[in-house]
């Protein structure tokens, strides 16, 4: 059964991903990125996640995709990227070799630090006493409200100082001169 | 369980997560519309997250869960200042793709 999951899941995460770099239409691209995050949220809860899994729906599919998709509408980028000249000769020739390079040097190390990461482990509930199905929350909560909680509250000056930023930077100035698209 | 039944182990999740990382790496350096690289950005961001939760199982600890959290927010604030950087350019310049932003200037 976790195969299956597992299985059906990458399919998604991976169709997505090739869908993001292929589509020409900036669109279509955020809606394979949907697919992809999708199948990362099950992927999570898969591996015990479920928190996550939620807040990777919520947050990414939810709130982030649909700031692109604002984004793209917005400006009428929606034109249809013209993907069969190449701006630099070899470009992509040169990407791939890089991202085959890539993908070898990571197997490796995985490769490498397969002793250290060989079967599945016990799983993170397991880790606590009881068995109730709070399990993650909990110990998810506990982690960030009490070991971590300065970097937690160093993250909402983050948040603040993101949103004062855009404000300020895409406002329009008095006089400015707008192109219209 | 039947012993022959297959189980994904964590080394799957690290493929898989390698793998996710490497097709975003190929679209930042493929793509030329800043909001797709944004978005190939956000690939490697979640394959990263991935191998986050798959370690953090493997070894019982939560922490990697933790992190996947924060990476999370940050990349969520970075997604906002880049689409606000964006929209301010395309108000000034038409079709912009990132080859004609080689300088920062307006």
């Amino acid at each position: 059964m976790e195969l299956f999951v597992f299985v059906c899941a990458s399919i998604m995460v991976i169709v997505g991903a090739i869908g993001v770099v292929v589509r020409k239409h900036p669109v279509h691209a955020a809606l394979s990125l949907v697919l992809t995050l999708f199948g990362i949220a099950v992927l999570f809860v898969a591996q015990e996640a479920e928190f996550l899994a939620a807040v990777q729906v919520i947050v990414y599919a939810g709130a982030i995709v649909v700031l692109f998709l604002f984004v793209i509408m917005l400006l009428g980028v929606d034109r249809v990227e013209e993907l069969r000249t190449e701006p630099i000769a070899g470009q992509r020739w040169i990407a791939s070799l890089i991202g085959v390079a890539m993908l070898g040097l990571l197997v490796a190390a995985i490769a490498t630090g397969t002793d250290a990461v060989i079967g599945r482990g016990d799983g993170i509930a397991s880790n606590i006493a009881g068995d109730n199905s709070d399990a993650n929350i909990a110990q998810l909560a506990n982690s960030v409200f009490s070991d971590y909680v300065l970097a937690f509250e160093l993250t909402s000056v983050l948040l603040v100082v993101a949103v004062v930023g855009t404000v300020l930077l895409a406002r329009k100035r008095k006089g400015q001169r707008v192109v219209a698209p | 369980m039947n012993a022959l039944v297959v189980v994904p182990t964590t080394t799957w999740y690290l493929l898989l997560s390698a793998l996710l990382f490497t097709i975003g790496t190929i679209g930042v350096l493929v793509r030329r519309n800043p909001l797709v690289l944004f978005m190939c950005i956000e690939l490697m961001l979640n394959a990263v997250n991935l191998s986050f939760v798959a370690l953090g199982r493997r070894l019982a600890d939560i922490n990697g869960q933790t992190i996947v959290f924060f990476v999370l927010v940050v990349a969520a604030a970075e997604v906002v200042v880049g689409l606000g950087i964006i929209v301010s350019i395309m108000r000034r310049r038409n079709g912009v793709t990132v080859d004609d932003l080689a300088e920062l200037k307006g």
